[in-house]
């Protein structure tokens, strides 16, 4: 296909994932380029994924200092280089991450990802954001959407023992949409964790909080939003059961097998979509530990452009 | 995240990991990231520098030293103060012993093959802990929760056995590549580099009984004095030009088929090109350890392209020359490693000049590498996806929440919305010989088959017993152990080559034989029934093993042309099979064939969108259209999640 073959070097690290998706696959690969933002587990996880994979570069942001709660679920950082550097997250994963696979570049970029313009983003393919604010996700999405190119947007998150992946590969409804959609006309069968998320997403906005910073003590409050939300779609309150909301409310901390399973998912959907193999999702995946169900929902508006 | 309770459980367990592979290496890091504190790992390979695409633990500086202790190494990296101990070790080493086992609260696996597989399940029983077993094909995968006496064991379903091909196909008849691979592996390889004793088909065609075995030794020897040239140009013509023309002559065969075009070296590659194929003094003065190769000599550089039929005559001319030249000294000991570049060379260019001469589609030497050693396909994040998966369900075990344990299927297509799929699991089989009491059967000539036949191709190769003993009632027939004295060694080794009624306890229609390994703590009892006649063709083995086998839709399985597995009783050791004997942690999928990956991919699931969820019913669902699949057999690509036909009979019944 596109000229350059892969070297012998390549054949040989990738042999085993080349025959399941072919060296055109691989060379596809290898030429796409990543940005992730906000390095918690579950994206620690991804880029593993597809660093191993072998993507031509991969992308961080994350100026956060090491926390014990950002060590929780990442195993790209050792514990002993939280003291000694006043390095920043992303910086430390990405040593880690160098080392993964010598073929790959891997960076750190600085600075707020809502604040980079058209420019910045028009240098990737694929862009995944995770542990950020609803209005940054969908400033993020409109601004790859604005693009000549494509460039295929993806958001992540994990709370408890649950995990949600958005996917916008731009020929379909993107996240402004997908979160606006009229409950009333999604599908009885629909995850409650798509309704519990934005419950969540709604009550951190509304009360400023940062992503995850949410404890029991909020659950009242939720609780009395959810009612709320659930008036103003006509949904019934017994779809998003208490209990969910408790879960998310008090886990703020990723459940590290979540954070495998969700971030093999997020993993596997942008290998697909980079390299034209295998019918990517859309628009949604859930997964709850509880129920053991890894779903996909498509959520979109029913009658578009009424 | 985790309740005080998972957290308790989780910090007080003591688990074992059985491989340090694919699945293990996501394994060990979710399970440190869990906070699991006290970690064993048994594995006894070494890192390849194939495995550095997914086994994110460890480095090219690593390779060759021991994956269980690199791996530990690399997690306590980040959880320095958790306890993980290695050991680079089979598993089936006498010092795991049903006490090693017994020490863990959960047996976690993520093992490459049906053979490990099988002993720690054993191990398991007989230590009465839990096992929670995995397995991943490229995107495909599952995790399966093993309790005794609660849910089924690992072997309650019988494992489909490696695809076997009849010889008259493998020699005569090859509709498909993989047969002309596997003439090219176990026939034409064997017979020039193999062991010359080993008995070898190659000239062995349909109906011709002229060619004694005589003339074929002389044809494949290298006469005195003969140039290598001359030798390869000989060995080429006899056997893509002068076979094929004897067996041109049986017109019988070509009624319904394509006749094969024989092939002469002079019609493809001028005699001189043959004599100045490829410069073996270029080999011969490379100071670089870099290994012998045909392709290299011959200036070809990418395995993924497909050559023609020259390219593919030369590297045939070449890699013959190289392996008489370069590698005289291992001729008559070699046997076929997907690893030695020469011998991939040698293979796919032999499969693909045969193939040209059939009609039949040449493949590249990346393809051909895949098929003939049996390659799994394997990417990081279905391991990574497993590994998790398996964490949640040792998160349970250990809290002993059973009502909540599932089996869990990871699937390439979404089936009723799901990428990855619990299913509530099964009873154990009441059949089973190996978590029930449950006697096999054994139909076998008594007056013909010896007790080493029984040793050999029952209770070794259908039980999977390494350390067997035999019993006849209470006389000892056979055992092996090192502390065992001379006379009973000798007595031992003279009952093996007796028949079955001339053993000093004569074993006839009615005996009940128990057999044991001592070292799995299994035992289990074998009816015998007389029978005079076998089938030579479907029965090669003259005994017919069932039991815990048996249903009825195996009968029709074995009358197929092609035995795809599934049966105890009579996978010929007259057909040529593709052993699954992998390098990769992955390979066989539980309740799943691990049989040849060549390519396409087949959907597996198809299960209508609209029905309505009943998770219990989805795995016979799958498993009809597994049948179905299954007898529609296309290029062996029978990456086959769920069990296949084989398990009809035996009705699963969901558990509770
Ligand atoms: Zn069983």
């Amino acid at each position: 296909m596109d000229g350059e073959e892969l070297t012998e070097q390549e054949t040989a690290l990738y042999d085993r994932q080349i025959r399941v998706w072919g060296a055109d696959a691989q060379r596809r690969l290898s030429k796409a380029h990543i940005l992730v933002s906000g390095l918690k587990g579950t994206v620690a996880e991804f880029c593993k994924n597809v660093v191993l994979a072998g993507v031509g570069s991969l992308t961080l942001i994350d100026d956060r200092p090491v926390t014990e709660e950002a060590l929780s679920a990442n195993f790209l950082i050792a514990p002993d280089e939280n003291n000694l550097s006043g390095k920043s997250i992303a910086e430390l994963c990405c040593d880690s991450l160098k080392d993964f696979n010598p073929m790959v570049r891997v960076s750190v970029e600085k600075g707020d990802l809502s604040s980079f313009g058209g420019d910045f983003y028009d240098k990737f393919d694929v862009v995944v954001v995770s542990c950020c604010s609803q209005t940054a996700k969908k400033l993020i999405n409109e601004k790859c959407r604005k693009l000549a190119k494509r460039v295929a947007f993806y958001a992540v998150d994990c709370r408890d023992s649950c995990g949600e992946i958005f996917v916008d590969l731009q020929n379909y409804t993107y996240s402004k949409e997908a979160i606006a959609v009229p409950w009333k006309s999604l599908p009885r069968r629909m995850s409650k964790l798509y309704y519990a998320m934005r419950v969540i997403e709604r009550f951190e906005e509304a009360e400023g909080r940062n992503p995850g910073q949410t404890s029991i003590e909020d659950l009242p409050k939720v609780l009395k939003l959810r009612k709320e939300v659930c008036e103003a779609h006509s949904l019934n309150e017994s779809s998003i059961p208490d209990l969910l909301l408790e879960r998310l409310v008090t886990g703020t901390r990723e459940f590290p097998p979540v954070c495998a399973i969700v971030g093999g998912i997020l993993g596997q959907e942008v290998i697909k979509a980079i390299s034209g193999k295998g019918d990517p999702v859309k628009n949604f995946f859930f997964f709850d530990a509880m129920e053991g169900k890894g779903t996909i929902e498509d959520i979109s508006e029913p009658n578009n452009g009424s | 995240m985790t309740s005080e309770q998972q957290l308790t459980a989780i910090k007080g367990a003591k688990v074992l990991m059985v491989g340090a592979g694919g699945i293990g290496c996501e394994l060990l890091k979710t399970l440190a990231l869990s906070g699991f504190q006290d970690i064993h790992i048994i594995d006894m390979d070494t890192i390849e520098v194939s495995n550095l695409n997914r086994q994110f633990l460890f480095r090219k500086s690593h390779v060759g030293q021991s994956k269980a202790k690199v791996a530990r190494d690399a997690v306590l990296r980040f959880r320095p103060h958790i306890s993980i101990t290695p050991y680079h070790a089979n598993v089936k080493d006498p010092d795991f012993k049903v006490d090693f086992f017994k020490q863990f609260n959960v047996v976690l696996n993520g093992l490459d093959n049906l053979d490990a597989r099988r002993h720690v399940n054993r191990l398991c029983l007989a230590a009465d802990v839990p096992l929670i077993e995995s397995g991943t094909t490229g995107f495909l995968g599952q995790v399966t929760v093993h309790i005794k006496g609660k849910t089924e064991c690992y072997e309650c379903q019988p494992k489909p056995v490696p695809k076997t091909y009849p010889v008259c196909t493998i020699t005569s008849t090859p509709s498909k590549f993989i047969h002309c691979i596997v003439w090219a592996k176990d026939l034409l390889f064997a017979k020039l580099f193999g062991d010359k004793n080993q008995d070898n088909d190659l000239n062995v065609r349909s109906t011709d009984a002229t060619s004694s075995s005589e003339h074929a030794e002389d044809v494949f020897e290298r006469k005195k004095g003969e140039g290598i040239g001359l030798y390869g140009r000989r060995i080429y013509d006899h056997v893509f030009g002068y076979n094929i023309e004897v067996a041109l002559s049986n017109e019988e065969t070509w009624k319904n088929r394509n006749r094969p075009r024989p092939i002469y070296s002079r019609d493809v590659l001028p005699f001189k090109l043959i004599q100045q194929n490829g410069n073996v003094d270029k080999n011969l003065m490379a100071d670089a350890p870099s290994p012998v190769s045909a392709m290299a000599s011959l200036g070809l550089k990418s395995p993924q392209d497909i050559w023609n039929l020259k390219e593919n005559s030369r590297i045939f001319f070449e890699s013959l020359k190289l392996f008489l030249v370069k590698r005289e000294k291992e001729i008559g000991n070699l046997t076929f490693d997907k690893d030695d570049q020469l011998a991939v060379e040698f293979v796919t260019a032999a499969a693909n000049v045969r193939a040209s001469s059939f009609g039949i589609l040449l493949h590249s030497l990346f393809e051909a590498k895949g098929i003939a050693g049996n390659i799994v396909h394997a990417v990081a994040t279905t391991n990574a996806i497993i590994a998790g998966l398996i964490v949640i369900e040792a998160v349970k075990v250990l809290q002993n929440d059973a009502n909540s344990y599932r089996m869990t299927y990871c699937l390439e297509h979404p089936s009723k919305k799901m990428l990855l799929m619990p299913v509530e699991p099964f009873e154990p089989n009441k059949s089973c010989y190996v978590c029930s009491e449950m006697p096999l059967l054994l139909e076998v000539n008594t007056h013909h088959s010896k007790l080493r036949d029984i040793v050999e191709k029952i209770v070794k190769a259908k039980l999977g017993m390494s350390c067997p003993l035999v019993m006849h009632g209470s006389a000892l027939l056979y055992e092996v152990g090192d502390d065992l004295d001379k006379d009973m060694v000798a007595n031992y080794a003279a009952n093996l080559d007796k028949v079955l009624s001339g053993l000093p306890s004569p074993v006839t229609g009615g005996t009940i034989l128990t057999v044991e390994d001592l070292h799995q703590e299994l035992s289990c009892n074998i009816n015998i029934k007389h029978r005079e006649e076998f089938d030579k063709e479907k029965e090669p083995n003259g005994m017919v093993l069932s039991g815990w086998t048996q249903s009825p839709a195996k009968e029709k399985d074995d009358n197929a042309s092609i035995n795809n597995g599934a049966s105890a009783s009579n996978a010929s050791s007259h057909a040529f099979s593709l052993e699954v004997k992998e390098d990769s942690e992955t390979a066989i999928v539980p309740v799943a064939t691990g049989s040849v990956p060549t390519g396409k991919k087949r959907k597996m699931f198809d299960i209508s969108e609209d029905s309505v969820p009943d998770l219990s019913s989805v795995p016979d669902e799958v498993r009809s259209k597994n049948k179905l699949e299954e007898i529609d057999d296309d290029d062996g690509d029978d990456v086959v999640l769920l069990d296949d036909g084989c398990s009809d009979g035996v009705k699963k019944k969901r558990l509770r």
